[in-house]
């Protein structure tokens, strides 16, 4: 109790003090708008619609099967299924969706939806920044589509992954349909 | 005596003498206390900017820093805050005393500031008994913390006020008898005639300030720690303890109310801090003889700066105390510790020894009841814990 506590812990705030002038490990501080740190890979928030191609409703891999609202806890996915088809990646007719809607306000960013997804369709995002003055807080499939290579720049691992099954799939379909030519091979 | 140095006295006299005659005394009155407002309230804000910026670099962090450059504009937003809030009094308060308490506090805290000489004839009362008044303005704060905590009809409030109470009183003790022995020295009450008596040197180049004394070192000391207790600073600012009392007696205070009281405490600060640069740094006395060309006040105004920095410092390092530690601290430690600094000051005046005797006997004379205080005022038990009730 001579007071050798008290000033050794002068000296370790002094240390701060003065370190925090030129030493970066002693000011940690990033000043957020105008700093960012770079997201992490695996971080996620909203959930986004992945599209091929340039086109995004074109390119929408969503085949509208409704998985995803299905086992949203929150009920915050509502899809409609739209009546005409078009064509998906093997060249197979597939559903798509006429409505594609998520209720910002009541998605609680679990990431579920991205999970069941059985067309890599629905993926989670990386984007934070989304308080606006705008009451309704739904999005459109319009705003929801984001492209595949948007896909690759977040989450490099997975989109490779996801890219390299997709390709491996068209080559067997591609295999499969020249080695049926006709009746007379069987 | 250059034309710099007495700036503000020269000031001070040509404007006074604008006025008729009869009228001079009253505004030369009025200009020093418009200049004393003027300056330390600068200085109030200008404390809790850099305070906090200060604490943030201690804490590894930056502080304030979004309003104007640098956050200097700070205080200034937090001003226009506080003005504008809600100014909300109890339904139950006693609603005169609620009222009159944060103007208890700052008017005396004001007038305290009267008797400081902060440069070379630069005092706005010259009173023969000045730190008799100072001391005497200084504890009417406590009337005003146990006003503010008993009108407030809160258990909060009247406990944080009655922790005030018992901490203020307590440190009260030592905050005088740490002073004592600088009267002794100079044999003068008058805080200028005490600036006076530590002019000159020693050995030609140390000055002849109390601090560079054994018994003025362990008074400065003791004299800080128990200023610290007295502004409710950090380690010792239990009575608005907010992990246990909220914000002690100053729960039920918002808006400008609140900004008085925190205007309060600061003033007291500096006054305190003011008569700790009288008493023990010299006053405005330049460290040097070379060092006489800078203005009398601008040496006031470092040394001043100086203990304010170390104010912020401790509050960054320590913890809080808690109730029983922090009187015990005061009564077991400080002013036996006191007592002994009267003892070793008077040894010093009155022994006919060598210099470097008397600095040999005066410090061990000190340091001897030091160790052994120190290692025994917390009790016996003081390394081992018991915890009845976690057992």
């Amino acid at each position: 109790m001579l007071g050798r506590g008290i000033l050794r812990g002068l000296v370790e705030t002094w240390r701060n003090f003065q370190g925090s002038y030129y030493d970066p490990a002693r000011l940690t501080t990033v000043q957020y708008p105008e700093e960012k740190l770079p997201p992490q890979e695996n971080a996620r928030t909203i959930p986004f619609l992945v599209y091929d191609g340039d086109d995004p409703m074109a390119g929408l891999r969503c085949t509208a099967c409704s998985i995803c609202a299905a086992e949203c806890p929150a009920h915050c996915i509502h899809i409609v299924k739209d009546t005409a088809k078009k064509p998906d990646y093997l060249g197979k007719m597939q559903l798509q969706p006429k409505v594609f809607n998520i209720d910002m306000a009541v998605c609680m960013e679990c990431g579920i939806c991205a999970e069941v997804c059985p067309f890599d369709s629905i993926k989670m995002d990386h984007v934070f920044e989304l308080s606006s003055s705008d009451p309704d807080m739904v999005l459109q499939k319009t705003d929801l589509a984001k492209s595949n290579d948007y896909f690759r720049k977040i989450h490099p691992t997975e989109a490779a992954a996801v890219d390299a099954a997709r390709a491996a799939e068209q080559r067997k379909a591609q295999a499969k349909k020249e080695a049926v030519p006709g009746p007379s091979a069987v | 005596m250059n034309a710099l140095d007495q700036i503000f006295v020269s000031l001070q006299r040509a404007l006074a003498g604008l006025a008729p005659v009869p009228a001079r005394p009253l505004l030369a009155m009025i200009l020093n206390i418009a200049g004393l407002m003027a300056v330390f309230g600068t200085c109030f804000a200008l404390t809790t900017i850099l305070e906090r910026k200060i604490l943030g670099r201690m804490q590894n962090r930056f502080g304030p820093n979004r309003v104007g450059p640098c956050g200097l504009f700070q205080p200034l937003a937090d001003g226009i805050k506080m003005l504008i809030k809600e100014d909300i009094v109890p339904f139950s308060a006693d609603k005169t005393l609620h009222f009159l308490a944060p103007l208890a506090l700052t008017v005396p805290v004001w007038l305290a500031f009267a008797v400081l000489p902060f440069g070379r004839n630069m005092s706005a009362v010259e009173l023969d008994a000045g730190i008799l008044f100072f001391f005497a303005i200084g504890s009417a704060s406590e009337l005003a913390v146990f006003m503010a905590g008993w009108s407030s009809q809160n258990k909060y409030s009247l406990l944080g006020a009655m922790r005030a109470i018992a901490q203020m009183i307590s440190y009260e003790v030592p905050l005088v008898l740490a002073g004592v022995p600088v009267l002794m020295a100079a044999g003068s009450l008058s805080l200028p005639d005490i600036v006076q008596a530590q002019s000159g040197f020693v050995l030609g180049c140390v000055p002849r300030w109390n601090v560079f004394t054994p018994w003025g070192l362990a008074g400065f000391t003791l004299f800080l720690i128990a200023a610290a207790a007295e502004s409710n600073r950090c380690p010792f600012d239990l009575p608005e303890g907010e992990s246990e009392l909220i914000a002690g007696y100053l729960t039920e205070y918002s808006g400008f109310k609140y900004a008085l009281f925190f205007l309060g405490e600061y003033l007291g600060l500096f006054a305190v801090t003011g008569l700790a640069v009288t008493l023990f740094l010299g006053g405005w006395q330049a460290p040097a003889a070379w060092l006489d060309w800078l203005p009398s006040w601008g040496w006031f105004a470092a040394k001043f700066s100086a203990l304010i920095f170390l104010f912020i410092w401790v509050r960054a390092t320590l913890p809080r105390l808690r109730l029983d530690q922090l009187l015990m601290f005061a009564w077991k430690f400080l002013v036996p510790l006191a007592l002994v600094n009267l003892f070793v000051a008077a040894v010093w005046w009155k022994w006919p020894a060598p210099l470097t005797a008397r600095w040999l006997v005066c410090a061990a004379l000190l340091a001897a009841p030091y160790v052994w205080l120190g290692r025994t005022w917390n009790g016996p038990t003081s390394q081992e814990r018991h915890y009845h009730y976690a057992e």
